[in-house]
């Protein structure tokens, strides 16, 4: 069992900073970066893949902190909410989201703007039903997602008007 | 929830990953995860060991051969969804992929994950039976075949052995001939169907042959409905609604009643896709 350890060295980029750390081999991306990093802006809610609280990018795409070991990610290119919000590459898309009041809480926020930006990051501006589909993986229990359509819909036409 | 502790191992072969199966009776093999990792936390299930084959390569090749497709077990679902190969010569896999999971989801998800797992309410398990296809799987004695119809066994389980690891999935190619149809019922888009409908047939002048219906979400295996294929072969819908011999039982979603008539429903809306398609 040397090398079958439950502990596991892990060495990644996180949000461009490069990080060396030992994990329990049970911990998901999601605890590693919320409990070791101090990321807390990934949330972690339902814990099986149903309520898209976690979402965040590995690699480029978007994927379920809750369904992925930090063990897996070694090597790995992982962006949560505080990077995609620093960057400013999500700023319409959360000033979009202020003004039409696409959140009460906030649980969800975080995991609907990653979702959100994967789908404004593809060709075209997507139908209203396109972009339900697309956040059908994110549960919010506030707004009744009118709002949040309405603000990712409003992001896609201003990107596209924007880039002829 | 969290998982109970569990050691982890990535493998780098085949012969690797079959060795530790041995060695380790309560290991499980990680893939895509997306149905693993959620009865781990869940604690659902509690393995010693996870066998990551994340990195073997070469097993997520999906291929035009022979008459074939074959999709390497390794292959994601997001994959699949854009590959022109599959939307070309395996139209029921294209039509099936939006309604699994979600984006998120199918971007980690394993074609060969889905089968291993074998859920009964999970659409890629229907398909290889709708399709007839098969699966490759690597044990200590090397690699054998397993026809569709020989490979459910029962909830969750399936003929793979205790050290087989499933490789690939092969299915017939589509041709002019070829009729799909696929329908399910969920609660929301993306969730694990109430009800689910995968089939296959082959055009007859201007009826069908080689009906196939596999139905998923009604029994502890996906499951054909072997009268109501017959009775379509005929042209008779209503007769094929009339004939489904299922008997679903309750479950968190709905009645085995509720079910059953959904699986009418169903069958009405896959016969009309069956009957005017031309592919």
């Amino acid at each position: 069992m040397s090398d079958m350890s439950m502990d596991i060295d892990i060495a990644l980029t996180v949000n461009g900073e490069r990080i060396v750390e030992r994990v329990e081999a049970r911990k998901s991306l999601v605890d590693f970066v919320r409990d070791d990093l101090g990321l807390t802006g990934s949330h972690v809610g339902c814990e099986h893949g149903v309520c898209g609280a976690c979402t965040m990018r590995v690699d480029g795409v978007i994927v379920r902190g809750c369904l992925m070991l930090a063990a897996q990610c070694d090597g790995a290119v992982v962006e949560t909410i505080e990077g995609l919000s620093d960057s400013g590459e999500l700023a319409d898309l959360q000033a979009a989201f202020e003004q039409r009041n696409a959140l009460q809480c906030g649980f969800c926020t975080p995991g609907m703007l990653t979702a959100a930006q994967d789908l404004l990051n593809r060709d075209g501006v997507p139908s209203r039903e396109e972009i339900r589909e697309h956040i059908s993986g994110n549960f919010c229990r506030c707004t009744g997602f009118h709002a949040i359509v309405d603000a990712v819909e409003s992001v896609a036409k201003a990107r596209h008007g924007a880039k002829p | 929830m969290k998982p109970a502790p569990f050691a982890y191992k990535k493998v780098r072969s085949l012969d690797e990953a079959i060795a530790l199966l041995g060695e380790n009776p309560d290991a499980r093999l990680l893939a895509g995860g997306q149905s693993l990792m959620a009865t781990l936390n869940m604690r659902l299930s509690a393995p010693g060991l996870l066998i990551d084959i994340n990195g073997l390569s070469g097993l997520d090749g999906i291929a035009h051969q022979n008459g074939s497709i074959e999709i390497g077990a390794l292959a994601r679902h997001v994959q699949a969804e854009r590959s022109a190969t599959i939307a070309k010569h395996a139209p029921l896999i294209a039509r099936a992929m939006p309604f699994i999971g979600h984006p998120a989801i199918r971007n980690r998800g394993t074609l060969g994950g889905s089968i291993a797992f074998a859920d009964p309410a999970a659409e890629l398990p229907a398909c290889l039976l709708a399709l007839d296809g098969e699966v490759d799987a690597h044990g200590p004695k090397g690699k054998r075949t397993i026809k569709a119809g020989d490979y459910f066994k029962g909830l969750y389980e399936t003929a793979l052995g205790p050290q087989e690891i499933l490789t690939a999935i092969r299915l017939p190619a589509a041709d002019a001939n070829t009729r799909i149809g696929f329908s399910e019922l969920a609660r929301r888009h993306g969730d694990y169907a109430i009800v689910g409908l995968a089939a296959s047939a082959r055009a007859d002048g201007k009826g069908l042959k080689d009906v196939r219906l596999a139905y998923f979400g009604v029994a502890n295996t996906p499951l054909r409905a072997g009268k109501s294929e017959a009775a379509l072969a005929r042209g008779d819908v209503d007769g094929a609604v009339a004939a489904l011999d299922l008997d679903p039982h309750d479950d968190i979603q709905a009645t085995g009643a509720v079910k059953k008539h959904l699986a009418g429903v169903l069958l009405r809306r896959v016969a009309a896709q069956l009957m005017e398609q031309r592919l």
